[in-house]
């Protein structure tokens, strides 16, 4: 009853053409209990980074707060927005010189002026790797064979969020620590949007019930 | 410009009645006493050039370098003490090293050029520490295009689009002036600079000088480095000339 808040989770980052998109699921647990079934795991370190996080969701929520305030500082310093490559960097440091106490993995992505759109998994350990697409989480798992395939370089941004919205509904259907609604959000020149996918706007899979009217009526 | 600071120049923690610092002051008169030290920054890049005055022949020819690499970006040019720049390279060196270690990044020129300034600045406050007898130049090239510092002993950087220290400033920035630096190549750079080192050079006062020049711009691949041999060779023969047809013409 007293386990640790813990998120299950399945996050992505992904780029396409003009940007990335970051997308997660909902569910916070402690133990087998659901404590929250809308979370937000994506959190903003910047006007143009932003991060998913997965695994404690103290552990993460403590590191995005201190980079955000690192960044913050950065900013100031030189006078310009920091590139997604300084931030992932900061989290990687964190990540990895605290390994024996944090347990999170997280994704970092955004765009600058310089890379345009570029994402960042930053696991466990405290690897930092540049990829073009990134997935973490207990529902991960469940993707790897999925995304090598579906995944093309280059795609529009209506391409980019249906496959994460598909991914992530994917991993949901099977992974018990992941589910709820799924949040996206796509950065690129021109801004921040976010997305808000409710369960009955999640596509269907195989041996999944379709949602029937109810047959009861008033 | 002589005053003598009665009193009130014994401690770098001494303000005087007009509010000076007369200590940093003088710091700033060991500067003043060196050898030339110029930067420009070109369209593409930014060349930098020392009047490094030989005191002894015995002295190996490209020895007691005045100009230093930071990092693969960025150089920087000394005036004054030595050992002072010495000091004050080392620690650009570390703080560029730590950046990078920190942000991911090289450090952007304009945040070197704080950090040097913060730590020269650092050696004005306290009385047990005397200021830095050391001005620098800095050239680099970052994600901002190429850029000029300089750093003075009171802790101040300026960003420059020509700059000199040292003896024969007055000279040099009247000549810097004249060039359209916006429209000039680093090439065409380093022979402007090799050519107003050996104009502002003054024969009688002082005996042999060294003209030692490094570069970063588009060319080098924005590396900071040493001007290639044969251009160096080109550059000096064409100042050498150019000074002899100026005294041809008295």
């Amino acid at each position: 009853m007293d386990a640790p808040h813990s998120m299950g989770t399945t996050i992505i980052g992904m780029e396409y053409a003009e940007g990335v998109i970051l997308g997660a699921d909902s569910r916070t647990t402690t133990g087998l209990y659901v404590a929250n079934r809308a979370s937000d795991k994506i959190t903003q370190l910047t006007d143009n980074v932003y991060v998913c996080r997965s695994g404690s969701a103290a552990d993460s929520q403590v590191v995005s707060d201190y980079v955000r305030y690192f960044l913050n500082q950065h900013t100031i310093q030189i006078g310009k927005a920091a590139s997604v490559k300084t931030a992932a960097t900061l989290v990687r440091e964190l990540s990895y010189q605290n390994k024996s106490f944090l347990e999170t993995g997280l994704i970092v992505a955004g765009w600058d002026t310089h890379e345009g759109g570029s994402v960042y998994g930053v696991p466990l350990g405290g690897t930092m790797l540049r990829l073009p697409f990134a997935t973490g989480g207990s529902g991960c798992s469940y993707l790897y064979g999925f995304l090598d395939q579906a995944w093309q370089p280059n795609m529009s941004r209506e391409d980019a969020e249906k496959l994460v919205v598909k991914a992530i509904a994917l991993a949901i259907a099977r992974d018990g620590a992941s589910g709820g609604v799924v949040r996206t959000i796509n950065v690129n020149a021109y801004g921040v949007e976010r997305n808000f996918y409710a369960g009955d706007q999640l596509p269907l899979f195989y041996d999944e019930l379709a949602p029937r009217p109810t047959l009861i009526h008033f | 410009m002589s005053t003598i600071g009665t009193g009130y120049d014994l401690s770098v923690t001494t303000f005087s009645p007009d509010g000076r610092v007369f200590q940093i002051e003088y710091a700033t008169k060991a500067v003043d006493n060196s050898g030339t030290v110029i930067g420009v920054r070109c369209k593409d890049g930014v060349v930098l050039g020392v009047e490094k005055l030989i005191s002894s022949k015995m002295l190996l020819e490209g020895s007691n370098r005045r100009i230093h690499a930071i990092n693969r970006h960025a150089g920087m040019a000394l005036a004054g003490l030595a050992a002072d720049g010495r000091q004050i390279v080392t620690r650009a060196r570390t703080e560029a090293a730590n950046y990078l270690s920190f942000y991911g990044e090289d450090v952007p020129i304009k945040e070197l050029s704080n950090r040097v300034a913060h730590y020269s600045h650092l050696c004005t406050l306290y009385w047990w520490l005397r200021p830095f007898g050391s001005s620098s130049i800095i050239g680099g090239y970052d994600m901002d295009g190429p850029q000029l510092y300089t750093i003075d002993p009171s802790g101040v950087a300026y960003r420059y689009y020509g700059a000199a220290i040292g003896k024969g400033r007055q000279a040099a920035k009247t000549e810097i002036e004249k060039l359209r630096l916006a429209q000039m190549t680093c090439r065409e750079g380093v022979m402007a600079v090799a050519k107003i080192i050996y104009g502002v050079h003054d024969e009688a006062k002082d005996k042999s000088f060294e003209l030692e020049m490094s570069w970063v711009c588009d060319e080098s691949n924005r590396e900071h480095q040493r001007i290639p041999t044969d251009l160096l060779m080109e550059a000096k023969a064409m100042a050498r000339d150019a000074q002899e047809d100026d005294l041809d013409a008295f």
